[in-house]
């Protein structure tokens, strides 16, 4: 076994500043060991105080009753559906990047991963509450699970796709959360161990009594691969069922076989944006620059412009689908929606999501952190309005035009979506104080593949990739010819 | 937990540096009680001799369990305990039992998998393991030798060869 490190100028560089084993402890821990900065506390203050408009509104529509929204005879799902398929699509990102770049062996997961998954369970708690209130009487939620009861037993009803969606949901929220405490408790017991008296007493309480143990590790790796290799699965199936609570109806525009993989990438393609708009604050505010690098923006953004651009062929897809069906409602269906009442909101939802990403086939633009921001910012919006049009637009104009409607959501809708933001962005500023917020261990990991030494990024400041593919290539030659 | 050990332990700085040490070790034939490391180290159960751990199977058994469970829970009620017809389908509709049926093989499998780790690595909430170093959650990779029924001559043998394997320190710790 070599002591020497390889040094590959080949490697993608992840982590910058020639940092050691120590220093990444230091700089990833720092955060939850400081006293909170003055941003930090006016940033919580501020979610919490939405959050708290927010259960306002939430108790509100308790108190008064479902008729506190707009909904309608016509229009029975608004924005409560909307943002609900809205949440738990960012919610995806947190396991396509720890779970399906767990399996690709992708390596600049390790920068993000821990945020990523703190953010789809936030997401889906999020998401969570929108079926739930919509439900009106919430002290009935427990009648979708199909426990043994005194009316008959009366069973659920297995074969309803809204059934499949608690199923989906609640499974999905327990295997994310599992799967990202699993991650943690070995950067918790780094915690632990680098601190004294009541904090070492909490800490190694949540610590689980990690030791770090050779055995320990291989029986960590093993479950973590297995997770990731059922989680990928069941991320997938999530937003399928999500899909099917459309697809399996009788509206012209949600009765195509085209939804679970049109949702599917759309969920990924507004995570990763979500994943972006909190990396790029996170990073900056955290110092922690040298762990979440131009390099990881860089690979976010190809999976940007890669779903986008896959959203872009089901939007048009189901365009040319309708109008290859002959079937004047489903014609009309897509028709209302580019040109009806709500015309705005697919100009939105095209334009944010299609057009505007496409700008990221440029190298120069996938590296431009504040243009990143703002398109991750663009994309959310968009991807709202995709909900939004499927949604509000389709059920707006149905079969019987003397029950057309037209609908707008009241305070009271709009509070609660202001204060599902209070809610994740207060859950994600508590994880951010108290948990670290990149995965150390993983991050350590890959030092000695991917850090700034190792990669030659210090010594030779500007690598010319091509440059060095070509040396390699060259060398490589040179071998094959000395063996003739 | 069984009565407390001595334990002679070297911390090493680099994990290129452990594993050689520890190849040695084999070799001398020392029988090493444990291997401490802040990161999975990647080939460090095999340089161990460590057998494969046989979570997967485990995950695979929870999951058929919960596979069985919904497919069959689901088919007894729509088949014999309250069956109904939905939509001009038939009582027992297979196709419509899928999701659920899916959902519920990786949620058993999941959670059974996650359960079981934690028991058998003896971990939990609130568990208490003594640790040897708090550096070993940092940057220090660490082998350890139990010398609760070792010579002063022993001890001071192991100790030679964890110093001349590249260890940095060595300590003695009851635990």
């Amino acid at each position: 076994m070599s002591h020497h490190p390889i040094i590959s100028p080949l490697r993608h560089t992840l982590i910058t500043g020639d940092k050691t084993y120590h220093q990444i402890t230091e700089d990833i821990c720092a955060p939850s060991e400081k006293v909170p900065s003055t941003a930090w506390v006016i940033a919580f203050i501020l979610s919490v105080t939405v959050l708290g408009f927010g259960v306002f509104c939430i108790l509100w529509t308790i108190w008064m009753g479902i008729g506190t929204w707009n909904l309608n005879r016509t229009i029975g799902w608004g924005w409560d559906i909307t943002n609900f398929v809205w949440w738990i699509g960012i919610g995806h990102a947190g396991t396509l990047i720890s779970a399906i770049l767990l399996l690709f062996r992708q390596k600049w997961r390790t920068g993000v991963n821990r945020a990523a998954e703190a953010m789809t369970i936030f997401a889906v708690m999020c998401a969570g509450l929108f079926p739930l209130i919509h439900m009106g009487r919430l002290w009935l939620g427990f009648f979708i699970f199909p426990y043994p009861n005194t009316r008959g037993p009366l069973w659920v009803n297995f074969n309803s796709p809204l059934l499949w969606d608690v199923f989906a949901i609640s499974t999905y929220f327990t295997v994310s959360l599992l799967f990202w405490y699993t991650g943690l408790v070995p950067d918790l017991a780094t915690l632990r161990d680098r601190s004294t008296g009541l904090r070492r007493k909490i800490y190694s309480f949540v610590a689980f009594g990690w030791t770090g143990s050779a055995k320990h590790w291989q029986r960590f790796e093993s479950l973590s691969l297995i997770l990731a290799g059922i989680a990928t699965p069941l991320v997938l199936s999530v937003h399928t069922i999500v899909s099917f609570d459309f697809a399996t109806s009788v509206i012209p525009g949600w009765h195509t076989t085209i939804f679970p993989p049109y949702f599917v990438a759309g969920a990924i393609f507004s995570g990763f944006a979500m994943v972006l708009t909190l990396m790029i604050i996170t990073r900056k505010v955290l110092k922690l620059e040298d762990y979440i690098t131009l390099q990881h923006i860089e690979s976010m953004n190809k999976v940007i412009v890669l779903t986008a651009t896959m959203v872009g062929v089901a939007y048009l897809t189901e365009l040319f689908i309708s109008w290859y069906s002959q079937y004047p409602y489903e014609q009309f269906a897509f028709y209302n929606r580019a040109t009806g009442i709500y015309f705005w909101s697919y100009v939105g939802m095209m334009g944010c999501n299609v057009l505007v990403p496409q700008i990221f086939w440029v190298e120069k633009y996938r590296r431009n952190i504040t243009l990143t921001f703002f398109m991750s910012i663009f994309i959310n919006i968009g991807m709202w309005f995709e909900r939004f049009v499927i949604i509000v637009t389709t059920l707006a104009r149905d079969y019987l035009p003397s029950s057309w409607s037209y609908y707008v959501p009241t305070w009271v809708e709009i509070g609660i979506y202001i204060g599902t933001f209070g809610l994740f962005f207060t859950l994600y500023l508590l994880f951010t104080r108290v948990a670290p917020v990149v995965a150390i261990a993983e991050v350590k990991s890959i030092l000695k593949t991917s850090g700034s030494q190792y990669t030659g990024l210090t010594k030779r400041k500007a690598i010319d990739y091509n440059e060095a593919a070509k040396e390699a290539d060259h060398a490589h030659a040179h071998d094959d010819h000395g063996h003739h | 937990m069984e009565g407390h050990k001595d334990v002679l332990y070297g911390l090493y700085d680099d994990e290129d540096v452990l594993m050689d040490a520890i190849t040695k070790a084999q070799k001398d034939h020392l029988d090493i009680h444990d291997v401490f490391t802040p990161f999975p180290v990647h080939g460090l159960d095999e340089v161990m001799g460590l057998s494969e751990s046989r979570l997967h199977i485990a995950g695979f058994v929870y999951g058929a369990l919960g596979t069985l469970t919904a497919f069959l829970f689901m088919s007894w009620v729509f088949t014999r305990d309250w069956p109904i017809i939905f939509g001009g389908k038939p009582y027992w509709s297979v196709p419509a039992f899928i999701p659920i049926t899916f959902e519920l093989t990786v949620l058993f499998s999941c959670v059974g998998m996650v359960v079981t780790y934690y028991t058998v690595c003896g971990m939990g909430p609130g568990a208490d393991n003594p640790t040897l170093d708090d550096r070993i959650t940092d940057d220090k990779f660490c082998i350890a030798f139990n010398v609760s029924n070792s010579s002063k001559d022993e001890i001071e043998s192991l100790r030679g060869f964890l110093t001349k394997s590249g260890a940095e320190e060595t300590n003695i710790k009851t635990i």
